[in-house]
């Protein structure tokens, strides 16, 4: 089980609490799209994805973005206990959805580069390992329930 | 996944703005890198680490140097880093995933002090181009 020290709960919490989910989400789930374009393959139903321009700029993506974020609040919430938080999903990402674990790590670090351009400042390198531990805490807690 | 020229175009006016600074991104790099992923700390047993250390600073130097090199070589990769992949092959023999670790923290780095330039095709164009570096740095490997 991950544990998280009182400084990289703090870490984590300082910046989350500044995060606008809709904003942030978008784009980092446009990023991944467009860094590593074999990611939508799990987007075919979204409209357009032609360019880096559409991708951005398209409003369910933005959505879903602010979706996956969301999501990631409930990490936030219980950090001591992410296997638990995330059975369910963790089950459906498998069994509904089929995305291959190594997506969710693509995402993580997108998102820990995302978060790094909106606070740049406070983005020390002991926020950063303590963002990297959450979300490679998130990706293992969602590839858990997996078959 | 070869470099467009687009991709080309991106990273060499990322380091044409750089400029002599490459060194300190780099070095900033592999802080992070040791902060963030401390399994990498492994292959540096015989350096000081602690921050602002200068032998840390003397190793991001010729990181930023060789990146340079790539950058301005991106015709012939293998060639121009021939030297550097026989000594990762050979001598430090550096697990594959570090690179990774390092091109990632990397990408932090740029992305906080170059916001306005690190659109996501600048972002796509750089994990290309450090993919590419990584593959020519362990291509002698086995």
């Amino acid at each position: 089980m991950v544990h998280f020290t009182a400084d990289e709960k703090a870490a984590i919490t300082s910046i989350w609490d500044k995060v606008d989910l809709e904003k942030v989400g978008g784009e980092t789930l446009g990023r991944l799209l467009i860094v590593y374009p074999w990611t939508q393959r799990f987007f075919d139903k979204f409209g357009n994805l032609s360019s880096a321009t559409a991708i951005m700029g398209n409003p369910r993506i933005r959505a879903h973005g602010k979706k996956v974020l969301t999501s990631l609040g409930l990490a936030v919430q219980n950090m001591d206990n992410l296997k638990e938080t995330f059975a369910h999903l963790s089950e459906l990402h498998c069994d509904k959805l089929h995305v291959d674990p190594e997506n969710f790590k693509l995402l993580g670090n997108v998102l820990v580069i995302v978060l790094s351009t909106h606070f740049a400042k406070e983005f020390s390198p002991e926020v950063q390992a303590a963002w990297q531990k959450l979300v490679i805490g998130v990706a293992n807690a969602l590839s858990h329930k997996y078959h | 996944m070869a470099l467009t020229q687009t991709d080309r175009a991106l990273v060499l006016a990322l380091w044409k703005k750089m400029s002599t600074n490459v060194g300190i991104y780099t070095t900033e790099a592999l802080e992070r890198t040791f902060v963030a992923f401390p399994s990498t700390k492994t292959y540096f047993a015989h350096l000081d680490l602690s921050p602002g250390s200068s032998q840390v600073k003397a190793h991001g130097q010729k990181v930023a140097d060789a990146l340079t090199l790539a950058a301005h070589h991106l015709d012939d990769l293998p060639d121009s880093l021939s030297a550097l992949s026989d000594l990762h092959a050979h001598k430090l023999r550096v697990d594959p995933a570090n690179f990774q670790f390092f091109s990632h923290c990397l990408l932090v780095t740029l992305a906080r002090h170059y916001p306005g330039d690190f659109s996501p095709k600048m972002h796509a164009s750089l994990d290309k181009f450090l993919g590419l570096v990584t593959s020519a740095l362990v291509s002698k490997y086995r």
